[in-house]
């Protein structure tokens, strides 16, 4: 067997932490100072790793526009997370990437971007509505529908309600269990769907949440007359080297690190209903 | 000017609904406004009516003692409250409140019920609206129950 040649992409870089931002209980976002950091393309990752701890893949959740700065917001749910969680500003972290595929940002031009996302997915997305707003002129109608837990869970509520007072984004925003202080929706993301104002037909639409709400969510726009191979999703699985070598990100025929995370969703809708992937 | 008739035709629930059914429907409907916290339907009495959501917004809620009201749902604009007009005992199994002004049109179950008995036709066409709008409900619940951004244990 050859062994895969060294390159940069195996190393991983040591970098400062400019910011910490608390999101909520388990959330919080690492402001990385990154001065000769590759640009990246919305939807793709870069491999995060605490010294002495481990590494794991985490999306990039920032500004493509912002240069000398990876944003990276995750939810603390693993060892190395639950490490994360404990960095300080000033403290350090080593980096690789960016990897992986963008969302489909150029090819949806000319046409309506209907975003989906449920938890801590608004952040693979959030690049894509900096990237959008960026040439705002030269898209439709674009929608934010966004499922969260509770309402404390809601990511970049703040953020939520700028986009919300443009009057060219349509954010609609849900979550599962409410109260009487919650006075938005309360409900499944799916539910959203048919109060979205787009054109089915000239539509692409970006999912990013828990593959059940994802699966959900593309029948929904599927229903509503959205093409399916305009769909795509964003997948996660057990990212190790993010260059297919190791193979433990496997989904069928596909790597998800290198030819994912993004796909559209008929490439990979039926691996997604095999139990045993 | 807006009839009622024609408001009934663009709702979603009624789209493309035959003109004769709806010339019966419309004889049971009637417009509707509640305030900003009103109740709309309260849970265990008799359930005579059923709404299409025109414009605002509504939770259902369910009381619990000991605790504030728990949401279950909120419905809008191009959306139906109720269906317990429809199933026996024919009360309301939760309440419903408007979370901001509502303009709806009230429908009058027992009304309809009697032309659904006489009219089998129209009775099954509104069943199959009523049935998509339950089996929609069910599979947002079943999605609600799933708990899907839950942390995996």
């Amino acid at each position: 067997m050859n062994a895969a040649p060294a390159t940069p992409s195996m190393l991983t870089r040591p970098t400062r932490i400019r910011r910490v931002g608390r999101e909520s209980a388990e959330t919080f976002t690492l402001e990385l100072d990154v001065p000769d950091a590759p640009p990246f393309a919305p939807g793709q990752f870069n491999m995060l790793y605490v010294f002495g701890v481990g590494e794991v893949a985490i999306s990039l959740s920032g500004d493509p526009a912002r240069r000398g700065t990876y944003v990276h917001t995750t939810r603390a749910v693993g060892t190395v997370t639950r490490a994360m969680q404990r960095l300080r500003r000033g403290g350090a972290i080593g980096v690789r990437g960016p990897f992986g595929t963008g969302w489909p940002v150029v090819p949806a031009r000319g046409g309506d971007v209907v975003l989906v996302a449920g938890g801590i997915g608004l952040a693979p997305l959030r690049p894509v509505l900096y990237a959008v707003a960026a040439r705002r002129a030269d898209f439709g109608k674009v929608v934010l529908l966004y499922g969260a837990r509770t309402p404390d869970d809601v990511l970049y509520g703040r953020e939520l309600e700028r986009w919300r007072t443009r009057h060219d984004v349509q954010v609609e925003v849900t979550v599962d269990r409410g109260s009487r202080d919650w006075h938005g929706n309360v409900g499944v993301v799916t539910t959203l769907v048919p109060r979205a104002s787009f054109d089915p037909a000239c539509t692409t639409a970006m999912l990013c949440g828990p593959e059940i709400m994802m699966r959900f969510a593309a029948q929904e726009l599927a229903v509503h007359g959205v093409p399916a191979e305009r769909i795509h999703v964003s997948l996660e699985r057990n990212m190790k080297c993010a260059l297919g070598w190791c193979g433990h990100c496997q989904l069928g025929p596909e790597f998800v690190c290198k030819d994912g995370p993004v796909f559209p969703y008929p490439r990979v809708a039926r691996a997604l209903l095999t139990r045993e992937l | 000017m807006e009839t009622l008739e024609r408001i009934l035709a663009d709702h979603p629930f009624f789209r493309a609904l035959p003109p004769a059914h709806l010339g019966v429907v419309v004889g049971c409907a009637a417009n509707r406004r509640f305030a900003s916290g009103e109740l709309v339907i309260r849970a265990g009495e008799e359930a005579n009516e059923f709404f299409l959501l025109r414009e605002g917004k509504v939770a259902l809620e369910a009381a619990a003692p000991g605790r504030p009201p728990i949401v279950i749902q909120t419905l809008g604009a191009g959306e139906v409250l109720g269906w317990s007009w429809l199933v026996p005992p024919y009360h309301w199994k939760f309440d419903a409140i408007a979370l901001a002004p509502v303009r709806a049109i009230a429908l009058d179950g027992k009304c309809l019920r009697g032309k659904c008995e006489a009219d089998p036709a129209l009775g099954y066409e509104l069943l199959k609206r009523f049935a998509l709008v339950m089996e929609q409900r069910l599979q947002a619940t079943r999605l609600q129950l799933l708990d899907v951004y839950g942390t995996p244990r």
